[in-house]
């Protein structure tokens, strides 16, 4: 989430800085990648119930996906809207 | 094309300018700020921040970002006076021009006249956080005057650090403005649990070199005291102007004051509440930011509907975070049909607010239904199902 906020991703919001509080940066997770993301918190599963956009298995709140090393590459999928 | 100046770098404000690039605006964009550093976020200084000290972690878009959005940011300038007739806001490098201004000057911390209250230390920006933080670097014995939302984070986060926290509130019970007497008694039993030592009802008498004295007689021995008594808008310089103020500069509907050049946002606007008719001013990184997209919309010709943004809060207390959908008012009757969820409805039995703890889902759904449309109480228990 930070990452794509600090690169002028416009179809992230990322609203409460990463608190899980707003679900306004929500992605998908392409399918390649959803091994190495991992499963959604239960937290984030709740926060997701008011995403915008429709939720799907491959729904992460981006702002709990810790970028690492072994993320390089990650390819995921904006949704329509983030209201 | 035209110019927008936006007094004000806090999160609102960056939002205005923000959106007025989203939505295609190509005048010239300043924004002003009295702070130094890039516009950051205020919430985690009285949480994460107080752990782990991260400022980078604080900034709301890296400086790159706003040169590529052709941003004007001018930290550390401070708006000295709006001259309306000229569109023109003065400051210490001369006057800037304006076709819209947004007031975006948020608040600042209420100091009562106590004896002593100038030995006490704030909580509302960087710098205040960064020299709170320093002073936990060691054992302390804290006092912590108001019982709100800032007061009670803090005293989360220090307990949790080790330190030792007295906190006296006012009023009869913790956050009363803002929630239900079953939350403020939930939480009372919850900071009491954490080793908290609560005194309710006992307002601060005197700041003393030692600690503080309370109305009852009661002394606190602390090391250091943070006073945490709410906030005042910051009006000044739109009363000066001659706009309307009271308890927030007055704007209607579509967030503009009574100039058609001159907007207000987020902590220092008084707005029409869209479900109860009536004036609120309303402290949160929703209304904030909500308002600043409503303005943005309406200056590139989007031409919005009124503001009717369903107003949402958290609050992260040791391990529950606290989370209200919707906007109660004081008199608004609770009902508590679950632990931890409690449910405000007016006297048109109406919900009004949804307030939980750790209880996410109930909330998000409570947002996107009161969105929809009003809610009655048959409605509302199916947030539980």
């Amino acid at each position: 989430m930070q990452t794509a906020l600090a690169n002028d991703v416009d179809g992230i919001v990322g609203e409460c800085g990463g608190a899980m509080m707003c679900a306004t940066c929500h992605c998908y997770v392409d399918e390649a990648w959803t091994d190495r993301t991992g499963p959604r918190h239960e937290r984030e599963d709740d926060m997701l119930e008011g995403a915008a956009s429709e939720v799907t298995a491959a729904s992460r709140l981006s702002c709990q996906i810790r970028l690492t090393p072994d993320l390089d590459g990650l390819v995921v999928h904006l949704p329509d809207e983030q209201f | 094309m035209t110019t927008v100046v936006i007094v004000g770098a806090g999160q609102g404000g960056l939002q205005a300018a923000i959106s007025l690039r989203q939505n295609g605006h190509e005048g010239p964009v300043v924004l002003l700020g009295d702070e130094p550093g890039l516009p950051y976020q205020r919430p985690p200084l009285s949480k994460a921040y107080m752990f782990d000290g991260n400022e980078d972690a604080l900034a709301l878009r890296p400086e790159s970002f706003l040169a590529a959005k052709q941003i004007d940011y001018r930290p550390g300038l401070r708006a000295l006076q709006i001259d309306r007739a000229a569109r023109q806001v003065g400051t210490e490098s001369g006057a800037l021009p304006y076709d819209h201004l947004i007031l975006a000057t948020g608040a600042r911390n209420m100091h009562p006249p106590l004896p002593g209250v100038e030995r006490a230390m704030d909580l509302r920006t960087l710098a205040d956080a960064r020299r709170l933080r320093d002073r936990c670097a060691s054992p302390r014995r804290f006092a912590v005057i108001g019982g709100g939302f800032i007061a009670l984070e803090f005293a989360a986060v220090a307990r949790k650090l080790g330190h030792e926290v007295t906190l006296a509130e006012a009023g009869p019970r913790l956050m009363g403005r803002a929630v239900s007497a079953e939350m403020s008694r939930d939480f009372a039993e919850m900071h009491r649990a954490l080793g908290v030592n609560l005194r309710l009802a006992d307002p601060v008498a005197a700041v003393t070199e030692t600690g503080m004295v309370l109305t009852s007689g009661h002394v606190v021995e602390a090391d250091d005291v943070l006073l945490a008594a709410g906030v005042r808008p910051n009006v000044e310089l739109a009363e000066a102007a001659g706009l309307t103020a009271a308890n927030g500069i007055w704007v209607d509907g579509q967030l503009l004051t009574e100039d058609p050049a001159i907007s207000a946002l987020g902590d220092c606007a008084a707005f029409p509440d869209a479900r109860s008719g009536r004036r609120v001013r309303l402290e949160s990184v929703q209304a904030a930011t909500d308002h600043a997209r409503h303005i943005a919309a309406r200056l590139t010709g989007g031409n919005p509907p009124d503001y009717d943004a369903v107003p949402w809060f958290w609050s992260d207390q040791a391990d529950w975070k606290l989370q209200i959908a919707g906007l109660a008012m004081p008199e608004d009757r609770a009902e508590q049909p679950a632990p931890h969820v409690v449910f405000r409805f007016d006297d048109q039995d109406r919900l009004t607010a949804v307030e939980t703890i750790n209880g996410a889902r109930i909330h998000m759904k409570a947002r996107k239904m009161m969105a929809a449309g009003p809610i009655d109480a048959a409605q509302a228990a199916e947030l539980l199902a």
